[in-house]
């Protein structure tokens, strides 16, 4: 199974002072699977997604992305965050910057393409987020909606095999959830590989191939979506589910 | 309570000259006593001030009509009851305010460097100039060219430090210090935010340092014991031993100040420019410091309108700057007791430059802010 993963966590542990907040973690991604991460807050799920770019450090067990495993070795480092995008909650676009220089940046100065060329891709993938008109405003000028499908095509535009989505539409207004998880719905049905941290079920019964329920830092139950949501092993999951679905 | 409506007054008028006034100057009578106050201590202040210093004033010649070449030669020092402010005083020495005891042979080459020093400021000041970036790499190498015109070298005769003087030295102490301590107080503030303890610790130590310590005696350091730290036979020129003081001292501030503009950035977009794959340098100079300078402006201007003034302090090692020429020549006999006229006067010329300085930070602050919200979303 490990040769086909692009993504493997084995037992990988992470204490936040004494706090254990990644007990024993075990994950296994393929190629092209779309993975939903739910789970209370305090579960431990962003600092799982977050490891996996090395944004935090596990301190125990492996990971290997798409082949490298993450050590403190700095350029192993760089070369997993070119091959894995990461959209966050808070969208984080850079403020001084227009939204094309936003997206135009990293191929630029990281990837060492022509000004020109750069251009265009942003371009292209600001169409892809169906958001071409405001290629030329600042990000504080957009909605939360726009914001976030420029952080999306900002993360694309470098080309990532693996995309990582941390909670993307919890910062956002109830009627712009919508044209945010449209674009990652299509996203899916590209064929890329996601990690999706979100609440909204709905989306992961469209998309998920595989269902992660985390609850203090465990993994709790890993399941199909069908099976998750209709027959759930744990306890803790029912209650969960119970809780979210029938407010 | 109704009825009152009937009798009801139309609103006063909020807009125009009787607006604006009757808001801001006689908004109730408290507000129009301290106006009426303010108005009669300017009426009594602007007549007076003008009168001393321009219609009374004698600017080379006296009210006899002859040119004012000593003190005992003003108006106001012939008759107390016509004179006012003696110009002639500056009018004189103006060469040594402007120049120091510089060469007259030579003093081209100041002024060269002066227009030069007003093109390599243009870029900066003006973001729409024709040919910017042309204009930008002048600003550039202008430094190496100053040094060169001004000290000598490249066929052009030397003049020692020790003859420059005046404003010259006002302006070589004030940009240099501001332009040197730019970067390296960037590079302190990177310094001590670093994860590597090492690096952490002597950025911290210096900046705390050189912070605790009053610049008078960075002065004196720099002129008593820099020469000590130096292998024997080279010889540090004084000028430059103050300007390493005056740099160090200077970035210290500097660091300080833009630390603060580091810490107002959201952790996210460090982790926003991480996960794109930048390196620590690349996210430094592209994502973080743009936005830590810009909101660090007021400050940098701040401690830079600072310095400028506290370059003054020079002359207690013994350099000459606008100041220290404006004191040697109140002990000059000849000008003894011109005290209002030499300290009105410099005074004059450092509100001048520190005056531009702070309407450019509020110019930058607009320029800068158009279209950008730098709060969380």
């Amino acid at each position: 199974m490990s040769e086909e993963s692009i993504i493997s966590l084995k037992n990988v542990n992470k204490w936040f002072g004494d706090f254990h907040v990644l007990q024993d973690v075990n994950l296994e991604v393929k190629k092209k699977e779309r993975i939903v991460v739910c789970g209370p807050s305090g579960s431990g799920k962003s600092t799982m997604i977050r490891c996996i770019n090395r944004l935090e450090e596990h301190q125990e067990g492996s990971i290997v992305v798409d082949g490298i495993e993450l050590t403190g070795n700095l350029k192993n480092i760089d070369n997993v965050r070119k091959e894995v995008g990461m959209v966050f909650q808070q969208f984080n676009l850079f403020p001084h910057l227009s939204v094309k220089e936003n997206i135009t940046l990293a191929p630029i100065w990281v990837k060492k393409m022509p000004k020109a060329e750069a251009e265009e891709l942003a371009m292209r993938q600001l169409e892809i987020v169906k958001i071409p008109e405001q290629a030329n405003k600042y990000p504080g000028q957009l909605s939360g909606g726009q914001q976030q499908r420029v952080a999306i095509a900002r993360s694309l535009a470098m080309n990532p095999n693996i995309m990582l989505f941390d909670e993307p539409t919890s910062a956002l207004d109830p009627e712009m959830i919508k044209e945010v998880l449209d674009v990652m719905v299509d996203l899916a049905n590209g064929g890329m590989t996601m990690i999706v941290v979100t609440h909204e079920m709905g989306f992961a019964k469209t998309v998920a191939d595989r269902m992660v329920f985390m609850d203090e830092g465990k993994i709790v139950e890993e399941a199909s979506p069908d099976k998750f949501f209709n027959n759930p092993e744990s306890d803790r999951t029912k209650l969960f589910l119970s809780q979210i679905l029938h407010q | 309570m109704n009825e009152m409506n009937e009798v009801r007054k139309p609103p006063v008028a909020t807009t125009g000259i009787i607006g604006w006034l009757r808001i801001n100057l006689f908004f109730n009578w408290t507000n129009s006593l301290i106006t009426l106050f303010v108005i009669y201590c300017l009426y009594q202040f602007i007549p007076w001030i003008l009168d001393w210093t321009i219609f009374s004033a004698d600017f080379k010649y006296n009210y006899l009509g002859e040119q004012i070449t000593n003190q005992e030669m003003c108006s106001r020092n012939l008759d107390p009851e016509n004179g006012g402010a003696c110009w002639a005083v500056i009018y004189v020495r103006f060469y040594q305010f402007i120049y120091g005891f510089y060469p007259k042979v030579e003093v081209w080459r100041v002024n060269l460097a002066y227009i030069m020093l007003a093109f390599a400021l243009l870029p900066l000041l003006y973001a729409k100039l024709p040919y910017r970036k042309y204009f930008l790499y002048f600003t550039y190498i202008f430094p190496v060219i100053a040094y060169f015109l001004l000290n000598g070298g490249f066929g052009f005769t030397e003049v020692s430090t020790n003859k420059w003087g005046g404003l010259l030295v006002t302006l070589v102490l004030g940009c240099t210090g501001i332009a040197l301590a730019f970067p390296i107080g960037i590079m302190l503030a990177l310094g001590r935010r670093s994860k590597l303890p090492v690096i952490s610790m002597m950025c911290t130590l210096f900046i705390e340092f050189i912070r605790g310590v009053p610049l008078i005696t960075l002065l004196f350091f720099g002129m008593v014991m820099l020469p000590l730290f130096l292998p024997e036979g080279i010889d540090m020129d004084g000028l430059v031993r103050v300007l390493v003081a005056v740099t160090l001292f200077q970035s210290a501030y500097m660091a300080e100040v833009i630390r603060g503009g580091l810490q107002a950035i959201p952790p996210g977009q460090y982790e926003a420019a991480k996960s794109l794959g930048m390196s620590y340098w690349r996210m430094n100079l592209l994502i973080i410091l743009p936005q830590a300078i810009r909101i660090s402006i007021p400050p940098i201007v701040n401690t830079s309108i600072g310095l400028f003034k506290d370059t003054t302090l020079v002359i207690i090692v013994g350099i000459l700057d606008l100041l220290g020429i404006g004191r040697g020549t109140l002990a000059d006999t000849n000008w003894l007791g011109l005290s209002y006229e030499i300290y009105f006067f410099v005074s004059l010329v450092f509100f001048i430059f520190t005056f531009g300085m702070s309407r450019y930070s509020l110019y930058l602050e607009k320029k800068l802010k158009t279209g950008i919200n730098m709060g969380a979303d």
